[in-house]
């Protein structure tokens, strides 16, 4: 796995990235033929599923959202040098804080303030759930690795038993989640689609925060410092501690921003996979793009799009949607790769140069 | 075997780690290979068993000239090498770390577990060691894992056994049972390689000596004949300090910028990292003045740094500069104007992953003179001064572990602030080149005369004498009060540091 860093030299491994990305491509174009479709048939309507009609782009945008906000979270941890792979139990948790904060207030409060005070609840529950990976890394000299994936089963046993318990549907439970809130507590969206208005200004205003921190202010700088090297950074008298706990507060609180939307602009209720896995999958894109904050955009809006177009491949081919999936994963692994190689070029290339200086 | 390296050349970027080094290790000898840490002694053992590429020169294995350019290539010749850290699996048992370091079974091969056993007893009360092959290895200590280790490498069997510092961390009683050991395996007509910076077990063990400094052979001699030392013990390690350090008498009239008033005391520090516990004497810097702390490594010189850079708190004892710091967080002593620059540059003092623009950055931030955001312009026109100042070789761009260990040191001096009271050094100079080595002391010197009070450790004695208004000896677990430089001489020195405290 590649270390976080971030990447400024221009590279003469270049040519590796782009041949690995290449060959990652044939090899999903291999994959498509092997189903016996043509690829580009299946490109082309893949791109139509995803833009065809409004409906679909904004549903587009609505999963861009989520998928940037924790995304701009994971920048500040993997610069702090963490793998936050907590990720998907924040915005777990954030939907049901969000869930709680509606059900307390929807009968007393007035709508918007109602949805305010979800928003901000699912931004603490992240924060929360974050803070105790963050605890039991730093007090606890557990991988955050572990502590995350553990805190993500914990998070998802207790939207499931949330649902099927306490707060289940009069009558019946079910998978399909709790009841629906009323109209009112839902986010205003753009006509009759799923695009929240709301939700695209908080992911751009989050968006352009986590670029400004990160390359601007000593916020950033220091912890890139402790995430290079955090004993250098003590030694200097950054408190390393702080700046790693600020991170995966950071980081839990655009996750649980990303789980209360989900509840308050998408799903207007708990379901079990109010997460969608866009926590694991934001995790690539921030791999993919090299740990920098200006690539999450357009890799968050290309996988986006994946994700909404391969919602056609059962329908009109009969293929599993999960080749999205597939897709996306072999996209990662190629530019891992190509970054590998390429890494190892250059070194290549420096010891040359040494043995010929 | 008889091993004999010819000429062995290997550079590491502007580092000459090996220049024109010849050994020869004869069967039934034990070589001490002696010399202070970074002398070039792992290099030239790591080229032996492979796991380094010479550049050039030769190897020959009883005679004929060899072609080792990988481990197993050592290992098919019959050499191996005792790893300073052990290379096991604390999680298995000894028997199953035996039975797992045997190479060429193929993998469906069924282990026949009471054969190796009893291979691996025989081997052990050959050696004279009491390991039980089914405890489990991470219950064993350094000592227990690094005999477990020479059991392994005899049923390899080895010809030639280079061992790495092995007496780091392990038992006085081990250390007399790995001795024995070696011995008995040099009876039985193995050649050994001893290496080692520690005088002591040299003299006690080896039979013939080399010794390497700052990447050359700086001489040799035989120990022993019949097993019986040829000379005093005191004279022969005063001869080994000797060569160890060097003998170029420094010029002893140089200026000095001592002031009379003291900048800090330490008085009744006792210090204790669990693996050394030494008692200081009473200290007073004086403002301006230099003091070098001599000794063999280890011997306590990175605690008494340490504790003065408010990274190594005292068990005892007061630390007094204007105001009192015992016990003061690290922060405390950042603001009393203390910078420490470690040894291992990369490790904990520069940020590698990091440009010198954002270096001069980031000591900006923490100095607490910057805002919020970071002022490139700034930044930017420091690093160019910078490395106008101190002649670095890089651009403001250039991130830190791209510089040669020369650049390095000067950009973790040009970092400094500019308001300093104390400096404490570890090896100022290790590893480079000359001319970086007279820029770093001409900038320190500087320093001095504006007020600010240096500590610094370092291997080489010549440095210590030439820049050092008092010398502090650490040897053997003892600290000696501070003696002014200038009523010592390189010869005297290296006799306190084998332990004549009062030569």
């Amino acid at each position: 796995m590649a270390t976080p860093a971030s990447a400024k030299t221009p590279s003469p491994g270049a040519a590796y990235r782009v041949g690995a990305i290449v060959v990652g491509l044939i090899f999903i174009a291999g994959l498509v033929l092997l189903t016996g479709h043509s690829p580009i048939d299946v490109l082309v309507a893949m791109v139509k599923a995803a833009f065809g009609t409004e409906d679909q782009f904004a549903r587009v945008l609505a999963t861009l959202v989520p998928l940037t906000l924790c995304a701009c979270g994971l920048i500040f941890t993997f610069n702090a040098g963490l793998y936050n792979l907590g990720v998907e139990g924040q915005m777990i948790i954030g939907g049901i804080a969000a869930t709680l904060a509606l059900r307390l207030l929807q009968d007393s409060a007035p709508g918007p303030v109602a949805m305010a005070v979800a928003i901000l609840a699912g931004i603490a529950g992240g924060v929360v759930w974050a803070l105790l990976a963050g605890a039991l890394n730093v007090f606890g000299r557990i991988s955050e690795i572990f502590a995350g994936l553990g805190l993500n089963f914990v998070a998802q046993g207790l939207a499931v038993y949330l649902i099927f318990g306490p707060w289940k549907r009069p009558g019946v439970a079910s998978m399909s989640g709790t009841a629906p809130f009323p109209e009112t507590l839902w986010l205003p969206t753009i006509g009759k689609t799923e695009a929240s208005p709301v939700a695209l200004i908080a992911g751009l205003v989050v968006l352009v925060f986590t670029v400004i921190v990160m390359r601007n202010t000593y916020f950033g700088l220091r912890l890139r410092a402790v995430g290079l090297n955090p004993r250098s950074s003590t030694v200097q008298g950054i408190p390393a501690t702080r700046y790693l706990l600020s991170a995966f507060a950071l980081s839990g609180a655009m996750a649980g921003l990303a789980g209360g939307l989900q509840v308050l602009a998408i799903f207007h209720r708990l379901i079990p996979n109010i997460s969608s896995n866009l926590g694991f999958l934001s995790l690539l894109i921030v791999m993919l793009g090299n740990f920098n904050a200006l690539f999450v955009l357009p890799l968050a809006f290309f996988f986006s799009a994946l994700n909404v177009g391969s919602l056609t491949l059962p329908i009109q081919f009969q293929l599993e949607s999960a080749l999205a999936g597939v897709i996306q994963g072999v996209l990662v692994l190629a530019a891992l790769i190509g970054r590998g190689l390429s890494q190892q070029a250059r070194a290549r290339a420096r010891a040359a140069a040494v043995r010929k200086g | 075997m008889l091993v004999e390296l010819r000429h062995i050349h290997k550079r590491f970027g502007a580092v000459h780690a090996n220049n024109d080094v010849s050994l020869t290790a004869r069967p039934g000898r034990v070589h001490g290979l002696l010399g202070e840490n970074g002398a070039g002694k792992s290099t030239l053992a790591k080229i032996l068993t492979g796991f380094i590429t010479r550049d050039s020169g030769d190897i020959l294995l009883d005679g004929k000239p060899a072609r080792i350019s990988t481990p197993a290539d050592a290992t098919a010749a019959g050499i191996g090498m005792l790893h300073q850290d052990p290379l096991d699996v604390p999680a298995m048992t000894a028997l199953d770390n035996f039975m797992a370091g045997m190479p060429g079974r193929s993998p469906v091969t069924v282990l026949r577990g009471a054969a190796a056993e009893k291979r691996f007893r025989e081997i052990a009360a050959g050696l004279g060691f009491k390991l039980d092959p089914r405890d489990r290895v991470g219950d064993f200590t350094v000592g227990e894992r690094q005999q477990l280790e020479v059991i392994r490498l005899m049923a390899l069997g080895v010809r030639t056994l280079i061992l790495d510092e092995p007496t780091t961390g392990i038992s006085a009683a081990q250390k007399d049972q790995l001795f024995e050991a070696v011995r008995q395996m040099a009876r039985e007509g193995r050649s050994i390689i001893f290496v080692s910076h520690k005088l002591e077990d040299v003299c006690a063990l080896c039979d013939e000596v080399t010794v390497m400094r700052r990447g050359e052979v700086m001489g040799g001699r035989v120990l022993r004949e019949e097993g019986r030392l040829l000379d005093t013990p005191a004279r022969i390690s005063s001869d080994l300090v000797t060569l160890m350090f060097g003998r170029e008498l420094a010029s002893p009239s140089r200026e000095t910028h001592r002031q009379e008033q003291p900048a800090f005391t330490l008085s009744g520090v006792v210090l204790d990292d669990r693996r050394l516990r030494i008692a200081l004497p009473e200290i007073a810097i004086r403002r301006g003045e230099i003091i070098g702390l001599a000794g063999l490594e280890g011997s306590g010189q990175r605690l008494l740094l340490q504790h003065c850079a408010g990274l190594l708190p005292a068990t005892a004892g007061r630390l007094l500069g204007r105001t009192d710091l015992t016990h003061k967080p690290h922060k405390a002593y950042l603001r009393a104007g203390i910078m420490y620059l470690p040894a291992d540059r990369l490790k904990e003092g520069l940020i590698g992953g990091l440009t010198l623009q954002e270096h001069v950055a980031l000591r900006r931030s923490v100095a607490g003179k910057a805002g919020t955001f970071v002022n490139r312009a700034s930044a930017l026109d420091g690093a160019e001064k910078a490395i106008t100042a101190l002649n670095i070789r890089g651009r403001p761009d250039s991130r830190v572990e791209r510089l040669s260990g020369g650049n390095q040191q000067r950009a973790q001096l040009a970092l400094m602030p500019a308001q300093l009271d104390l400096i404490l050094m570890e090896h100022p100079t290790r590893g480079l080149d000359v001319e970086s080595a007279m820029w770093v002391w001409k900038l320190l010197r500087e320093r001095c005369a504006s007020g600010t009070s240096i500590l610094f450790a370092s291997a080489d004695l010549d440095e210590i004498m030439q820049y050092s208004d008092r010398v502090i000896v650490f040897s053997g677990g003892q600290v000696a009060p501070p003696v002014e430089a200038n009523a010592l001489d390189v010869d005297r020195l290296g006799r306190r540091i084998g332990g004549q405290m009062d030569a």
